[in-house]
């Protein structure tokens, strides 16, 4: 089995979190007579994983710099209620309510202000040299204190009508053409990568994986794709929602008419995009190299000449951007935001990206561990939930399981990774 | 054996070096010289100055005061993509690699290969790393896996490599047998002997003597962060260095050999003494 496995080139670790997650699912499923595994389930759990998978993924180059940000759910509170406010009270100066640019500058907004609070942390990490522990459990203070000084604790209610559709709800998808065109560019770009990569590397007359396990592993991805595309597809709105679409529309209400699906929810398209872009950061740019050796050796990397306080900067900086999309999600979810929004997400997220196997002591990790890890979180949250546990024992349960998923993770790398590492 | 090689210009000169920290005197008027083709030892006590000295070539500190001349030029090395400009490559005690990285990534960390459109070109990158390294120990094959998977003399490879890779003319090496092996010791010795061949300077830092005393063509031997003085290795024993590097003064029968700069030559101490 491992030899087939490393054959494939598969990470090892990857398989270990799916067959964790795979069990718990089947579990949930079985414990709760078969309300877990459904199109609707999958749907919610899809939206709820959204806001703190945004943020796993830069808490993973942040660990892997061996710095931490604590302040990640403060900073998400404060831009909230920044960006609720600059919808409700500050365009609306210029625009007509619900004016098709407001989401759009709101979130620009948002990103502006993420990216400077970032920022600001990572120069006192980078350049002044505190501990990013201590920086960012003053951050977690300073900006939770800042989210309540915005409105003096007011909530922000109702937010812009296109920007709520970030959070997914009923209007928040792309339906299922759009969903299918999708799963269609999708599966595509997976066949193109594989080719083009094994082209490469047979061009230099590499040693390459035995065709077959090509064929395998495109035929896993793609097809994981498709499952859960076709199983968003599958979910379908409420009899009411889409008689209310349907009018709205002017197309008669027919029982064929009334089965619309719901297709990929906005969020986790948005999770999708950063989960993308910021993996080919990580494996095919200057930027993520500099990451992964920093956290690999920094003084190695400081005498390669790389500038490593800039580098600092800009990780935290990122992670800044990345609290205003999960804000932007958040908020939308909610369709409010309040000064309490985000409250321990910081352990959610550092759970998230520990549970995906992003070694704390730096230069480990990967964006699609932290990605599961998130979603083992959450389906352990919603799988609870739904068999009605208490929420006190729910934290019991997640609490251990962070701590066992770190003690496996260190206990099996140790006896079935290189014997010399 | 290197009397033809005086006479052309030295690959690197550093001239009248000083550096102090906190009222410390770390290096005190030390000049050294390095000529291509040649492998110089610069030998010394810990403390005595060698690190710092070499430091200061490499860029990682800057000297108080003192040129450092680079073929025939005055040359500012201020920081290490200066000496990098300057071909002056370093291989550092610690290997400064960074341990989660493969080969060919820690072979062209800080100048990587990128491809048109900025990205990282990763099969450019293992295909030009296994070139250079199966120059350097054919034996080498873990391409792909991070370097902690090496042993200590493959490891050493890398960070040779990683040197040859850049067109380096001016090779220092820190400790360059400190984690070795007796095999792995002898294989970088004939790394550095295929390198001298190739014309390059190479500087030897250390603290022990055995280690490069039969590499060297010459000897820099530090105190206190003064030059006691620099010798040919063929015109000396183990006795001398070693009295050179623990008395701090150079040999009765040597006196006549001191270098230029060395403190303890006879008109370098009347010098300081009038002044």
């Amino acid at each position: 089995m491992s030899r087939l496995l490393s054959k494939m080139e598969v990470d090892r670790r990857l398989v270990g979190l799916a067959v964790v997650l795979l069990i718990i699912w089947v579990g949930f499923d079985i414990a709760s007579g078969g309300r877990f595994i459904t199109p609707r389930n999958i749907f919610n759990l899809s939206v709820q994983t959204a806001s703190v998978a945004v943020m796993a993924c830069g808490m993973v180059l942040i660990i892997v710099t061996r710095h931490i940000d604590l302040s990640v759910g403060a900073v998400l509170g404060v831009l909230a209620m920044i960006m609720g406010v600059v919808q409700t009270d500050f365009l609306p100066q210029f625009f007509d309510y619900n004016h098709p640019l407001t989401w759009v500058l709101t979130l620009a907004i948002g990103i502006a202000v993420g990216a400077m609070i970032g920022g600001i942390q990572g120069v006192a990490v980078g350049y002044l040299g505190v501990p990013a522990f201590i920086v960012t459990l003053g951050g977690l203070l300073v900006w939770r204190g800042a989210a309540w000084w915005v409105t003096q604790g007011r909530t922000v209610a109702p937010l812009d009508q296109n920007f709520i559709l970030l959070g997914g709800g009923i209007e928040g998808t792309i339906g299922a053409t759009w969903s299918w065109i999708v799963a269609l560019l999708a599966t595509l770009a997976i066949i193109y990568a594989a080719i083009m990569e094994r082209r490469r590397r047979l061009s230099f007359e590499f040693p390459v994986k035995p065709i077959w396990a090509e064929y395998t592993n495109t035929i896993i991805k793609a097809g994981l794709v498709l499952v859960v595309i076709a199983t968003l597809n599958a979910y379908h709105l409420p009899t009411r929602a889409a008689e209310r679409l349907l009018e709205n529309k002017g197309i008669p209400v027919t029982p064929e008419n009334l089965e619309i699906s719901h297709g990929i929810p906005i969020p986790l398209l948005i999770v999708a995009l950063v989960a993308i872009v910021l993996t080919i950061v990580v494996k095919r740019t200057r930027f993520g190299r500099y990451v992964f050796a920093i956290g690999g050796n920094p003084q190695a990397a400081e005498l390669a000449g790389i500038n490593v306080k800039r580098m600092t900067v800009a990780v935290f900086a990122l992670m800044g951007v990345l609290c205003a999309i999960s804000a932007a999600i958040s908020s939308a979810r909610l369709q409010s935001a309040g000064n309490d929004l985000g409250t321990l997400d910081e352990l959610r997220v550092i759970a998230a990206v520990v549970i995906g196997g992003t070694s704390l002591a730096g230069g480990l990790g990967t964006i699609y561990g932290a990605l599961i890890g998130a979603l083992v979180m959450q389906s352990l949250q919603s799988g609870m939930a739904l068999l009605g546990v208490d929420t006190s024992l729910q934290s019991i349960v997640i609490g251990l399981v962070l701590v066992l998923a770190v003690f496996s993770d260190k206990y099996f790398h140790r006896r079935y990774s290189d014997p010399s590492a | 054996m290197t009397d033809t090689k005086q006479t052309t210009d030295p690959l690197v000169e550093m001239r009248d070096i000083h550096i102090s920290f906190g009222g410390v005197k770390a290096v005190d008027g030390v000049s050294i010289d390095l000529y291509p083709g040649e492998v110089v030892g610069v030998l010394g006590h810990n403390g005595a100055g060698k690190s710092t000295l070499i430091k200061i070539l490499s860029g990682a500190y800057k000297a108080d005061s003192g040129q450092i001349v680079v073929d025939g030029k005055e040359a500012k090395i201020e920081t290490a993509r200066d000496a990098r400009d300057n071909n002056i490559e370093t291989i550092y005690q610690n290997l400064a690699l960074a341990d989660n990285l493969d080969a060919a990534q820690n072979l062209f960390l800080g100048r990587e290969i990128t491809d048109k459109f900025g990205f990282l070109d990763d099969a450019a990158m293992e295909h030009k790393a296994r070139e250079v390294l199966h120059r350097l120990n054919p034996n080498f094959k873990k391409f792909t896996s991070p370097v902690s998977a090496l042993s200590g003399g493959q490891r050493q490879s890398v960070a040779i490599a990683r040197a040859l890779l850049f067109e380096a003319r001016v090779l220092i090496m820190d400790e360059p047998c400190a984690a070795l092996g007796v095999h792995e010791t002898k294989m970088v010795g004939e790394l550095i002997d295929q390198l001298k061949r190739d014309g390059l300077g190479i500087l030897l830092i250390s603290h022990d003597l055995h280690d490069v005393f039969d590499l060297s063509d010459r000897l820099h031997v530090m105190k206190n962060g003064k030059l006691v003085g620099s010798v040919r290795t063929e015109d000396v024993t183990h006795d001398d260095v070693l009295g050179m590097i623990i008395l701090g003064k150079m040999p009765e029968h040597l006196l006549h050999l001191a270098g230029p700069g060395a403190t303890n030559a006879p008109d370098a101490q009347s010098a300081a003494n009038n002044s």
